[in-house]
């Protein structure tokens, strides 16, 4: 820490009292957004458009350990939700998943993909704007649902499966991604993304078969220990990862899905705190980045892509509790549930930051998020009065 | 035994649910940790849960006991319980056992049926892990331990 605090080339002094404003700030937005019932993340974007380039309050000299801790919290966040499924849930949640999955991403990818383009945007970034509008937010989703208590409710599984089958997904998409981002010409990229993939069904294959035995090694430790070697092992797998051009955040989540058992649980219990404060950062230089006065030119793109996905996630959620024998209601909640996007598009928007259209990219995923993160909750709040509204012949029945 | 069905919820835990014989439609949820949530289901949308109970490991233990109460003591009434070829028996001593007034040593249960008798209930009174000098008295049951066979011979000795 203290060489990232030297490179910013100023006292630790100003860098503690700057990084302290900045996360009393974090603390009184997440306090706000969890009184207000919602996710903070994209209150955390919103602050982060007031500080930086553009905004109204410059960061200064903490911009170089917050840019660091930034790509902490991308590792954390993924860590974490590899640590969420248990390999047997992987499996049933693929068998279950896989046919919904794929009209998922077919539905909800490709707008994403096609709005890229027509921006006049190069393969990567199109490619890359796909994967934000795919994913549903797995944060704002599980606690949407155990808010609203619904964690009981027959379409439940269908929507938490369709999270387990994405989560999944991003396991192959990020490192092509990855690889198409970083190189340029077309055969190099196809070489590095078939490495990319082989070294990452080796890993996950180890993973699934080898994992616990790694995990009965890490289990007798003691908390201290126990943190230590996970972020450790998290760092290093991650840094490996980069160096073969996999993406560092593909490395975390395959230590955390490697991870089982009793130790698996512990591991979750003891990162969640370290990934609370490193993922608010995260989502705060994410928006420092971003130049406020560039959004109301995106905002056009957002809504129709909003529309659009909020729409593909409908169909997706509708057919996905239909197949479990879910009711209409149920199939419109499970529909509304999936609208909302969040951590996974911020991470794979900010791939893309370094290229032609980064920024761009950025400013539209950024405006995107706040859009579906918001009002997604909202209809799934609502999803009750929206399927007696679309069935006027069922009788209204109170909304949750 | 009502048909229970069990469902995985990835990252949360597993559902349990069943429909009573009255037609009400009931699951429990126990997650990772142990928590355990109470649910039954709308009888007019019979996806969402209604109504729900939030206990944790301790509440839920002590309601199962409450719901297992008379199930329990049906269990200890049938007096046998299998645990993998080791079973448990209640033994009296009558009035005609040779082994009224004799001590648990010298009656050499272990020794010829390989039956340990790990309590003697006298009077409504426990005397668990008797030492081999314990005198059975008339009246007395002998709690034994061991294989069914094991069991029969004891009872056999205690009872010509």
């Amino acid at each position: 820490m203290t060489t990232v605090l030297a490179a910013a080339g100023s006292d630790p002094t100003t860098t503690f009292i700057e990084l302290g404003l900045v996360v009393v700030a974090l603390a009184v937005l997440a306090r706000l957004a969890s009184r207000l019932g919602v996710s903070a993340v994209p209150f955390f974007l919103v602050a982060g458009l007031f500080l930086g380039e553009g905004g109204i309050v410059d960061l200064g000299s903490s911009e170089e350990f917050v840019s660091v801790g930034a790509e902490i919290g991308v590792l954390l966040l993924l860590l974490a939700l590899g640590l969420t499924y248990t390999s047997d849930e992987l499996r049933s949640g693929l068998r279950t998943g896989a046919v919904p999955g794929l009209m998922d991403a077919a539905l909800n990818f490709t707008p994403g993909f096609i709005v890229g383009l027509v921006l006049g945007w190069e393969f990567p970034a199109a490619a890359l704007l796909g994967g934000v509008t795919w994913v549903s937010s797995s944060g704002v989703i599980s606690k949407v649902l155990t808010d609203l208590d619904r964690l009981g409710n027959r379409e439940t599984p269908s929507v938490l499966n369709l999270l387990v089958v994405e989560d999944l997904a991003m396991a192959v998409y990020l490192p092509v991604v990855a690889a198409i981002v970083a190189r340029d010409q077309a055969t190099k990229t196809i070489l590095a993304v078939a490495i990319a993939l082989v070294t990452v069904a080796i890993v996950l294959w180890a993973a699934m078969s080898w994992g616990h035995l790694m995990s009965a090694t890490l289990n007798p430790s003691n908390n201290e220990t126990l943190v230590l070697s996970v972020v450790g092992l998290m760092l290093l797998v991650g840094g490996v990862a980069q160096k073969l051009q996999i993406s560092a955040a593909i490395g975390a989540f395959l230590v955390g899905l490697a991870l089982s058992g009793p130790v698996q649980e512990r591991a979750s219990d003891l990162i969640e705190p370290l990934r609370d404060l490193f993922a608010a950062i995260f989502f705060l230089f994410f928006a420092i980045q971003i130049n406020p006065s560039e959004l109301p030119a995106v905002l056009v793109p957002a809504i129709i892509l909003f529309l659009v996905t909020a729409a593909g996630k409908l169909a997706t959620g509708w057919i996905a509790a239909k197949r479990i024998g879910a009711s209409h209601q149920g199939r419109i909640r499970a529909g509304t549930a999936l609208i909302a996007r969040g951590e996974f598009s911020i991470v794979i928007a900010s791939l893309g930051i370094a290229l032609i259209d980064g920024p761009e990219l950025g400013t539209v995923a950024a405006a995107y998020v706040l859009l579906t993160a918001i009002i997604g909750p909202l209809a799934a709040k609502n999803a009750d009065s929206l399927s007696s509204l679309l069935r006027r012949s069922t009788p209204t029945r109170t909304p949750v | 035994m009502p048909d229970i069905s069990e469902t995985k919820l990835p990252g949360v835990g597993v559902r349990f649910e069943f429909t009573t014989e009255s037609g009400e439609h009931l699951a429990v949820l126990v997650h990772r940790g142990g928590r355990r949530e109470f649910m039954t289901y709308d009888a007019a949308d019979p996806d969402r849960c209604s109504t729900r109970l939030h206990l944790n490991i301790d509440e839920s233990r002590a309601l199962s006991e409450l719901l297992g109460a008379s199930r329990v003591s049906e269990v200890t009434a049938g007096v046998e319980q299998e645990i993998e070829g080791l079973s448990i028996d209640w033994l009296s001593v009558p009035e005609a056992s040779p082994f009224a007034g004799a001590s648990i040593g010298a009656g050499m249960f272990r020794t010829k049926t390989g039956v340990s008798i790990v309590a003697v209930i006298r009077g409504g009174e426990t005397h668990a892990a008797p030492e081999p000098d314990f005198v059975l008295a008339v009246g007395d049951v002998a709690v034994a331990v061991g294989t069914p066979p094991g069991i029969n011979d004891a009872r056999a000795m205690l009872h010509p």
